[in-house]
Parts: structure tokens; C-alpha cells; sequence
């Protein structure tokens, strides 16, 4: 697959959306509305629920299913509420000892004037700043679109995952295309030119792992996810909380540095 | 004949801002006075290097090159350059980044898009970085994000404070993803420099916006920001295109930010100088030598 054809995936419709891999990978799932600061943001989705046995803290970044939900869920384009919502929940899972799962799926951080109003940067980061000490394991897996620092700010993270089709860039394909070449109909062009599918980010190392998508059927992928997170959360638990700590602070210390 | 102009999307105020002035450091012939881009009265040279590049009249802070702006507010002869020897590379292959580069080199005169080193304000030691607008609007790809991180973990190491000045249209598209994670890095050696501790002030000066907002330059402890400078996470064009509404007068400077809770205090660059002093002074690391 191409670049763009990754996109094109990525963002087809009928592709699961977070709530979809809520319910396929997680049970008892209690959802935790708010950032006790302004308000709910619907498009995070978080809350606490069992992997198999463990109790988990689950963020998740969510489109929306029909057109209603997609509006209420301001088509998976949070606020800065929904990031200090997440970071409210990453707290409480520090406190409790669970570790936490973000699944990622956004176009990008919301650009409009509430946004911008109520600190959309400072929110993002807080989160980075956070999310780099937070002392208990966090994986992040990237189901759809990873659009910038709106995903990032949910991909502070000790493992970063990738479904086979899902992209994740620093720049909309079309915000690129226009700011380079002033014509956003040259999409596909800037596909190739970002970098964004999920090999290109394990090549970078900015991934750590492509999880097949059994040509659709996500009853297989939901199984092969339960276990895979299952396994890695029990060797993220078993290292001490400094260890964790720097290995994920080198995990990203190391992106672009030079030797002198 | 319509002119093409006519079918142009409207520009925002990014992008018919004044071109950079020259640092001193290069040479060419200088203009003896120009019109302030604000209230469109003549300044000379000579006043406004006086106000340290603000014009007398109505207040209006020009953007600065890095050596300039370390250079107001460091002790004479303190400044010590760190890693200057740290040069892009067309990591990803994207098309026409080294032509993009080797004019950033030429207009700015520098190696990349910040300035970082160790210096005394006052006689407090302590370390400081100055982005570039001339340099690709002050992009984060990185080597900004290394030079940003290594002056924290240097900070860290020598127990120093580190002051900084943004300036920034975000993440840098040409490095790819590799950009988005120089957030995450800074992020992390600011976490650690804060963990131990230690003072950091960042000084928002126009733009300041995209990931350099939604990093380092909104992790202070203190957060300061030049007059009317534009500071956000997203730019006022993506904005309009995004709810299609025209933005309120104001929206976005730093006396906005001010009004909303996001900056400690806007602090005219006239003043900064004697304003860090103090504020080194109050956080008690006078040099004990």
C-alpha cells in the first residue's frame, strides 16, 4: 500500500473507531466524564475497565460512529478539556497503580477560537510534560489518523503501536500540500513526502510495532490486541519506576540526536 | 484585467508581517530610517537601535534575530555559544528541503533556528536560548530540538536557570514526524530541569505558535510575553478556514493571553533586562564566587 492509500484507509468509513476497540478489547469499562475545569469534552473517551484481569486506565480519541455521533464527538477533534480530562484520568492511574491505554484517532487537536481561548497549547503541553513522568506504564496505540500535536498529546508514551493502515504525521497531508505547493489537491504527493505510514515510523523509530489488520476482521485483531497489551504491560510493570521513566525518556531523548 | 490578487485567500497577520531586521553581525549596507509597519511614522536607525528596536512613537517591538535580542539582555562579554556546530540534515529526503535550508542559512546568517549558550544577567549565571525568525520562521525540526534539549540537560547538570526567547511557526513540515517528537524531547529535558528544582522563564515574542505552544514555550514557571506579540497553538488562517468566523480584534496577542490566565505578565523589551534581574534575584542563585 501507498502512502496515501494508507490514508485513504485510515480515514474510510466503516473503519472501527475507538468505541468499537472499547468494547473488543476492554470489559467492565466505566467511562469518567470531565476536566473539573470547564467542562466535557465527547470527543475523549476515558475511563477505567479490565484487560483481561488488569485494571486499566483507557484514553481514547473518538470520531464518532453516524452523523449525530460524529457531531457530538466534533469528528474526534478534542479541545483543551478533552487533554486535561485525559490527564486528569492519567493521574488517578498513577495514584492507583493501573497502567494506561490511549487509543489514537484524530484528525488533529480542535483550531477555533474557544480553543485557542481556553489554552490549547498549553494543554498539549501539559500533557507532554506530564505524560514524560507519569509513573506507571502508558502504551499508546494509534488505530486511524495521528494528526500532530493533537495526537501526541494522548502518545507520550513507553510503546507506541500502530495498526497496519493507521498514519501518524506532524502535518495534515492537505495542510501540507498547501503550505509547499499552494494546492491542496496534491494530497497524495505529500503522503509520500511525510513519512506517515506505519512503517515509515518503526523505520524512525518512533513506533515500536505494526499490528496486522487479519484483512478486516477485527474479532481476530481485538484477540491478538488483548494478549499483545496483556504481555507487554506485564514486562512495562515489572521494571522498576526509574527504569520505566528513562527508558521512556530515551525512547524519544534519542529522536534526531547528534553525535558531536 | 482582474488582478490574480483579486482570487488570493486573505492573508493573515503572519503573513505580511515586517521583514526581520539585520543582526549586527553581518554586513550590507543599512537603511538610515524606515516606517514603523504599525503607525507608518519614519524612525532612523540610530533611535531604534536606542530602543532596542521599539518604535518610540507607538510601541511597536520589531522581531529581532537572536544574537541581537542575547545581546540586550546578557552582561557584556558573558555569552557563551553552545553547540553551534549542530547542522540540518534532509533526514527524510522531503523534496527542496536543502534549498530551503541554504536560503534560511543566507537570510539569517545563522546555523540553524536557535541560539543556545550559557551567560550572566546581573551576575547570576545562567543559560539561555533565542530562536530566529530568519531562520525558517523559527522552525522546530531537530536540531532545534536538540539544542533545546542538551541546554536543559546542561542546565540541569550545572544547577542553572535557563531564560529562553520564542519564536516560532511550529513544528518543521521538512523533518516529518522526526519534528513532532523534538516536542515530546523538550517536553521531557524541561520536566527533568523542573524536577530538579530550577527556574524557567520563557519570554514569548512574536509568533510564537504551532509546537513551540504546545511545548517548551508553555512549560515555564514563568511566562512572560512581549506587547501585542501573536502567540497560539494554531495560526489565525487555519482558524478562519477551520469556523469560517472572522476573528476579534486582539485575538491571539499577547495582552489576550494576559486577559485569559496564560501568560504571568507582558513586559516591554525595554524593560526586560531589569525585570529577569529581578526575578534571578528572587529565586536566590546570586553567584557565589
Amino acid at each position: 500500500m501507498t502512502a496515501y492509500e494508507c490514508l485513504l484507509a485510515a480515514r474510510a468509513p466503516g473503519r472501527p473507531t475507538a468505541s468499537e476497540y472499547l468494547s473488543g478489547l476492554f470489559t467492565d469499562f466505566l467511562e469518567m466524564h470531565g476536566d473539573r475545569r470547564f467542562g466535557d469534552d465527547r470527543a475523549v473517551i476515558a475511563g477505567i475497565a479490565r484487560l483481561g484481569k488488569r485494571p486499566v486506565t483507557v484514553i481514547a480519541l473518538e470520531k464518532g460512529g453516524d452523523t449525530a455521533d460524529k457531531v457530538k464527538r466534533n469528528f474526534g477533534s478534542a479541545h483543551p478539556e478533552g487533554y486535561r480530562k485525559a490527564l486528569r484520568q492519567m493521574k488517578l492511574a498513577e495514584k492507583f497503580h493501573r497502567p494506561v491505554i490511549c487509543i489514537v484517532d484524530t484528525v488533529g487537536a480542535y483550531s477555533g477560537i474557544g480553543a485557542e481561548e481556553r489554552g490549547q497549547g498549553q494543554a498539549i503541553a501539559e500533557n507532554l510534560m506530564e505524560m514524560m513522568g507519569l509513573k506507571t506504564p502508558v502504551i499508546s496505540l494509534f488505530i486511524g489518523e495521528g494528526g500532530s500535536g493533537g495526537a501526541l498529546a494522548l502518545a507520550v508514551a513507553d510503546e507506541v503501536w500502530m495498526m497496519e493502515h493507521s498514519v501518524y504525521s506532524v502535518i495534515s497531508p492537505e495542510g501540507c500540500a498547501s503550505i509547499l505547493w499552494k494546492d491542496a489537491s496534491r494530497t497524495q504527493e505529500a503522503c509520500e513526502c511525510l513519512k506517515m505510514t506505519a512503517q515509515d515510523l518503526c523505520f524512525l523509530g518512533v513506533a515500536e510495532r505494526i499490528i496486522g489488520e487479519e484483512n478486516g476482521e477485527f474479532e481476530k485483531v481485538y484477540a491478538v490486541l488483548r494478549r499483545e497489551l496483556s504481555r507487554k504491560l506485564g514486562e512495562l510493570e515489572a521494571l522498576p519506576v526509574e527504569t520505566l521513566l528513562e527508558r521512556r525518556y530515551q525512547k524519544f531523548r534519542k529522536v534526531g540526536a547528534r553525535e558531536e | 484585467m482582474l488582478s490574480k490578487e483579486l482570487f488570493k485567500k486573505p492573508k493573515n497577520q503572519l503573513e505580511h508581517a515586517e521583514t526581520v531586521l539585520p543582526d549586527p553581525r553581518k554586513d550590507g549596507a543599512e537603511e538610515p530610517c524606515l516606517a514603523c509597519p504599525a503607525c507608518k511614522k519614519v524612525l532612523f536607525e540610530n533611535d531604534l537601535e536606542r530602543e532596542l528596536f521599539v518604535c518610540e512613537h507607538c510601541g511597536h517591538h520589531f522581531r529581532v534575530g537572536p544574537r541581537r535580542r542575547i545581546g540586550w539582555i546578557v552582561d557584556p562579554g558573558t555569552f557563551t555559544e553552545h553547540d553551534a556546530g549542530l547542522l540540518s540534515e534532509n533526514l527524510i529526503g522531503f523534496p527542496g528541503y536543502e534549498e530551503k535550508l541554504a536560503a534560511a542559512h543566507k537570510k539569517s546568517g545563522e546555523a540553524d533556528g536557535v541560539l543556545t549558550g550559557t551567560a550572566k544577567i546581573g551576575g547570576f549565571p545562567c543559560a539561555v536560548f533565542a530562536m530566529d525568525p530568519d531562520f525558517m520562521m523559527g522552525s522546530m525540526g531537530t536540531v532545534v530540538g536538540e539544542k533545546i534539549t542538551r541546554l536543559f540537560e546542561y542546565a540541569t547538570r550545572e544547577g542553572l536557570p535557563v531564560i529562553g526567547f520564542t519564536v516560532s511557526g511550529g513544528a518543521r513540515m521538512q523533518e516529518g514526524i522526526l519534528s513532532l517528537m523534538q516536542m515530546a524531547k523538550t517536553s521531557g529535558a524541561v520536566r527533568r530541569h523542573s524536577d530538579a528544582g530550577l527556574l524557567y522563564v520563557a519570554v514569548l515574542t512574536d509568533p510564537t505558535t504551532g509546537g513551540v505552544t504546545a511545548s517548551f514555550a508553555m512549560e515555564a514557571d514563568v511566562t512572560l510575553a512581549e506587547p501585542r506579540a501573536l502567540i497560539g497553538f494554531a495560526g489565525p488562517r487555519v482558524i478562519e478556514q477551520t469556523t469560517r468566523q472572522t476573528l476579534p480584534e486582539g485575538f491571539q496577542r499577547a495582552e489576550f493571553l494576559l486577559e485569559k490566565g496564560f501568560v504571568d505578565k507582558i513586559v516591554d523589551r525595554r524593560k526586560q533586562r531589569m525585570y529577569l534581574h529581578t526575578l534571578l534575584f528572587l529565586h536566590g542563585r546570586e553567584e557565589t564566587l
